[in-house]
């Protein structure tokens, strides 16, 4: 695969745009799954996700082929998703309507620090709950969860995507599963 | 729980990333044989892992791909003609020329293809080339207009070529040798008139 992604950069490099559907084809789905777990809002996620790979496109000239493109590109779409996470935080809202509509959307309108009633959460599809839970993490912590237990990468891998030294990468995994561990047993 | 030593925790998460040293991992079991309190922790530990690995995995729309070819920008094509205009700027003034002007004043332009030679006996022409033959000495100025010259010989004078392509190999010209395209030469010309009219009106 890895032939395959560095023959269709050099002929994106060589101005055959039509070429990158290949690669946005290979990478589409776990670009959009990290993208969801981070978010857990399907417009956001194939937002951000749309976003990482045009970012990888005009920047595609600075990718080092010697290294793994998957690595690459997971960190353009996590850094994009850590910041919409950021800049979106104050507007955490409970929206009615939009709970009608879409169970997994709603959980993502609701502030990551506040909790629903005991009741809804224990109703909840084991799906939605752990979309649920996921999202009540905080960022630097939901970041390394989902690289590792949704992408099912190596905690060498997450260390390059996330830039950050492998000790950090399992300081923040440690406590990550902490975390999660307290939300679940706290009901 | 709070009476069990911090470190066991760490040896459960290293045990969950599959790090632990084996003195670690038998220091770890030795305790939780005999820690309730432990052996809760570390079962709700991996519980938590299967929980979350119990995600279905997500896929994305099946739009998704074009959506992202629709939104790439066409940056070859701008770098490329931003590239080639920087290469060319006469066709660029030329270009801006036209498009300023218009047609009415590609009408003034002398609208003159005809062939024409200066006449020195000696010269020998062939269709729209003329030769200055190889061992002939051709006096005086020698001008072509809509046509090439061929020098082999020698020239006692200026050459001039206009809209033509001038070619020697061993030529000897005593003379200036002149190519002039008479197309970039009246755009020139007609510019420089504009912009000097255009001068007057602010004087
Ligand atoms: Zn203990
Ligand atoms: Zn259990």
């Amino acid at each position: 695969m890895d032939a395959l992604v560095n023959k269709r950069i050099k002929q994106v490099l060589k101005g055959d745009q039509n070429a990158y559907a290949d690669i946005v084809n290979l990478y589409q789905h776990k670009l959009y799954q990290i993208c969801y777990r981070m978010l857990g809002n399907k417009q956001e996620a194939e937002d951000i996700a749309q976003e990482a790979f045009i970012r990888a496109y005009i920047n595609l000239h600075s990718y080092d082929q010697k290294r793994k493109f998957s690595t690459w590109i997971y960190r353009i779409a996590t850094n994009l998703c850590i910041d919409r996470i950021r800049k979106k935080k104050p507007d955490y809202y409970l929206d009615a309507e939009v709970a009608g509509t879409d169970g997994l959307d709603m959980y993502s309108q609701i502030a990551a620090d506040e909790q629903l009633p005991e009741e809804a959460v224990e109703q909840m599809e084991l799906q939605d709950r752990i979309q649920y839970e996921i999202s009540r993490l905080p960022d630097k912590y939901r970041s390394v969860i989902v690289l590792k237990y949704i992408e099912e990468l190596s905690l060498q891998e997450i260390s390059e995507i996330l830039d950050m030294p492998l000790g950090t990468v399992k300081t923040r995994i440690h406590r990550g599963r902490e975390a999660l561990r307290k939300q679940l047993n706290n009901l | 729980m709070g009476m069990c030593p911090e470190h066991y925790i760490d040896y459960m998460h290293d045990y969950l990333d599959g790090d632990i040293t084996r003195e670690h991992e038998q220091e770890l079991k030795k305790h939780m044989q005999s820690c309730v309190s432990c052996q809760k922790h570390m079962h709700e530990l991996s519980d938590t892992v299967a929980f979350v690995k119990s995600a279905t995995h997500i896929m994305a729309p099946p739009h998704f791909e074009a959506n992202v070819m629709g939104r790439l920008p066409k940056r070859k094509n701008v770098l490329g003609i931003q590239k080639w205009l920087r290469r060319h700027p006469i066709i660029v003034a030329a270009a801006v020329f036209f498009l300023l002007m218009g047609a009415t004043l590609m009408a003034s332009y002398p609208n003159d293809n005809q062939f024409s030679v200066t006449t020195q006996p000696n010269l020998v022409v062939d269709g729209q080339t003329v030769i200055v033959p190889k061992g002939e000495v051709v006096k005086g100025d020698v001008v072509v207009k809509n046509g090439n010259l061929i020098i082999e010989g020698e020239v006692d004078g200026n050459v001039t070529v206009i809209n033509g392509s001038y070619m020697a190999s061993t030529a000897v010209v005593s003379g200036q040798i002149e190519e002039i395209n008479e197309t970039f030469d009246w755009l020139w010309y007609k510019i420089k008139k504009l912009a000097n009219d255009a001068m007057a009106l602010f004087e």
